[in-house]
């Protein structure tokens, strides 16, 4: 058999190829070619090489952004992880509740992205939202995400942990069902307390599923969109105005597709190294190396 | 230190049994002395693990009492009996050394470090496992990670027993009989009542002294691997134990004489009194290695037809064809094996009877 023959096999790729190169690659190359030249008007552009770029990094509201961003994407990461495990130890192991738990948990994730940022609009709003008009007229506390940065971004977080937990908590549960019993067993005949159980088997156990939990919770939260945009349209002022708001204000709005071409890259290669970093960080936790 | 006794022991998982089938376990009666080497043998499903799981506590049965030296321990949890485990599959904790697996027990237990630390010094000595005690656990071999296990349960000063859950299955089998080795070695050094359940007969006859048959969530026989061999107390027994198991014919009998559809077997009187005294469905019972094979007529020899030879190198099986029933002989490599019909001696010192699948005594 000669090597050369066995080059047809690369017919079997092309499809492959073909569909990623539409999907990814074309897509991709035509931002990278809106980024380097200043479109004046159709068919009239100049090449600018780096100068798009160089204007973006030194953008103060980027940077802003960015910051707001990574704030969003720490907290997201902080209470929904704890808070999903916690709910995956606290649902039960068998009988009629484990799908009553499951379906009840998992509803908010069925819930269209916009929808869900109309639903924490009205429930908030302060004249006739439940919780808003609650929180108002019943408790006798002032507020209102419409005017007041810090209940805007209180609503955001609140929204999101809704809407998220739920797939953390059901990925924790799949990883600790997946638990054989003997683990149990062996932890109790070793005197075992329950803190000791989950550090040492259940937690070291989830490893797996928790890494993909928190690396898409981040990567989803960094590039959260339709929500707040339904919720507060990146105010008030720019307090919930996080990256994606922002670039498609530049790109979409303003229609500088130069300057947005050179921010998506930026964006793209953000969440690329930071998703690259975690993994390779929690892969190590996992061994139990020193990070 | 104990003696582990347990009593009218009945477990069923089912909340509000009712029949008989529904127990797991059915009434088992069983004592294992202090320091013995025990094995626990019957077929998947036969209730041995959940026996186990009671001695160890980790479950409590529905019915009757476990106790150790006499006290009763039925409703004391795990962490309080002073017993330990080794499951089917190594049961580690991931994250920790060798070292923290082994001193995990004695920590919980909140024993002060230096004791912790000579403790598990001296159990991994035994164990071997000294030359990678600062290693991950999660990285080791099989074997290793086994030892691991069982290492946690010797490092605690106070255990009485420990138990073995089929604990070589997912060892290899070069290694397998290496650690049975190492087993017997510890079992010897540190005088531990050892109970050992298992499926394979050839585990629990070289590990144990004394080995309880278990057949449907009932003991049917305990003894030695000996007494199991040659005087089986139940039908199961001899199925189940030796291979090839027991041959079974059933029979009536007329006088000292067994009928075998047509062909007449030659019992001892005895055994023929009490036969026919025990009535009930009858068989006939011999273990191929003690079944003559000649090639000619004689007395008290009966016709059967050579169906099959297996040679086994050191050993032949063959098979035969008695009154439409068939039969397993085992004979040694130099005895020639007769063509086509052979004339069948049961020597009667061999030949068991049993009556509803007990054996007539």
């Amino acid at each position: 058999m000669e090597k050369w023959s066995n080059n047809k096999a690369w017919l079997l790729v092309l499809p492959v190829f073909v569909i990623v190169a539409f999907s990814a690659i074309i897509p991709l190359m035509t931002v990278i070619n809106y980024s380097v030249q200043d479109i004046l008007a159709p068919g009239q552009k100049v090449f600018v090489g780096t100068e798009w770029y160089r204007e973006m990094l030194g953008d103060y509201r980027l940077h802003e952004a960015l910051w707001r961003q990574f704030l969003f994407s720490g907290l997201v990461l902080l209470i929904e992880m704890p808070l999903g495990i916690l709910i995956a130890l606290a649902m039960p192991k068998k009988g009629w509740g484990v799908s009553v738990c499951l379906v009840t948990i998992a509803l908010p994730l069925l819930i269209p992205w916009n929808t869900i940022g109309t639903i924490w609009f009205i429930f908030t709003r302060p004249d006739i939202g439940l919780l808003g008009a609650g929180m108002n007229n019943w408790l006798g506390i002032a507020f209102d995400h419409t005017a007041n940065p810090l209940d805007a971004w209180i609503t955001v977080m609140m929204m999101e942990v809704w809407h998220w937990t739920p797939l953390v908590a059901l990925l924790a549960y799949a990883g600790l069902r997946a638990i054989p019993e003997a683990y149990y067993q062996a932890a109790r005949i070793d005197g075992a307390s329950a803190w000791s159980t989950f550090l040492f088997i259940q937690l070291p156990k989830m490893r797996g599923v928790l890494t993909i939990a928190f690396l898409l919770r981040f990567m989803d939260s960094f590039l959260i969109y339709a929500e707040p945009f339904v919720l507060t349209g990146g105010g008030p002022g720019n307090s919930t105005t996080f990256l994606s708001i922002y670039l498609v204000k530049i790109a979409l709005l303003q229609f500088d597709l130069g300057p947005g071409g050179a921010f998506s890259l930026i964006y793209f290669v953000i969440v690329l190294l930071f998703s690259f970093i975690f993994y390779q960080a929690l892969q190590r936790v996992g061994k139990g190396e020193k990070v | 230190m104990a003696r582990i006794e347990l009593s009218e022991i009945a477990h069923s998982y089912v909340p509000r049994p009712g029949e008989e089938s529904e127990y797991a376990l059915k009434k088992i009666n069983n004592v294992w002395e202090d320091g013995a080497a025990c094995a626990l043998l019957g077929p998947s499903g036969c209730g041995k693990t959940t026996l186990l799981n009671i001695v160890s506590g980790l479950l409590t049965p529905s019915r009757g009492r476990v106790l150790f030296d006499g006290r009763d321990v039925t409703t004391l949890r795990a962490e309080k009996r002073n017993i330990a485990q080794v499951f089917q599959f190594p049961v580690l904790y991931d994250t920790m050394s060798v070292y923290d697996n082994l001193a995990f027990p004695l920590r919980n237990r909140g024993i002060n470090e230096t004791r912790v630390r000579d403790r598990v010094l001296e159990i991994a000595e035994v164990l071997e496992l000294t030359s990678f005690i600062g290693k991950r656990a999660a990285g080791l071999a099989a074997d290793a990670k086994q030892k691991i296990s069982l290492g946690r349960g010797l490092v605690r000063s106070d255990v009485a027993a420990i138990l073995f859950d089929e604990p070589l299955t997912v060892i290899d089998p070069q290694l397998k009989w290496h650690l049975r080795r190492k087993l017997k070695e510890i079992h010897e050094k540190l005088k531990l009542t050892f109970i050992y359940v298992t499926h394979d007969q050839m585990e629990a006859l070289t590990f144990a002294d004394q080995v309880a048959v278990m057949y449907e969530g009932e003991i049917v026989q305990v003894g030695s691997p000996q007494d199991l061999f040659e005087n089986p107390e139940h039908r199961f027994v001899g199925y189940f134990i030796g291979s090839p198991g027991m041959n079974f014919l059933e029979c009536t009998i007329d006088g000292k004489v067994a009928h075998v559809d047509g062909a007449d077997i030659r019992l001892d009187e005895k055994t023929a009194a009490k036969g026919l005294e025990a009535g009930g469905k009858l068989e006939l019972g011999i273990r191929p290695m003690y079944l003559e094979v000649h090639g000619k007529p004689g007395e008290n020899r009966v016709e059967a037809g050579v169906r099959m030879v297996e040679d086994l190198g050191s050993y032949k099986i063959v098979t035969l064809r008695l009154a439409g029933r068939t039969l397993k002989a085992s004979l040694s490599d130099d005895q020639p094996v007769p063509e086509k019909r052979a004339w069948l001696h049961f020597p009667p010192k061999w030949t068991r009877l049993f009556a509803d699948g007990w054996r007539i005594k």
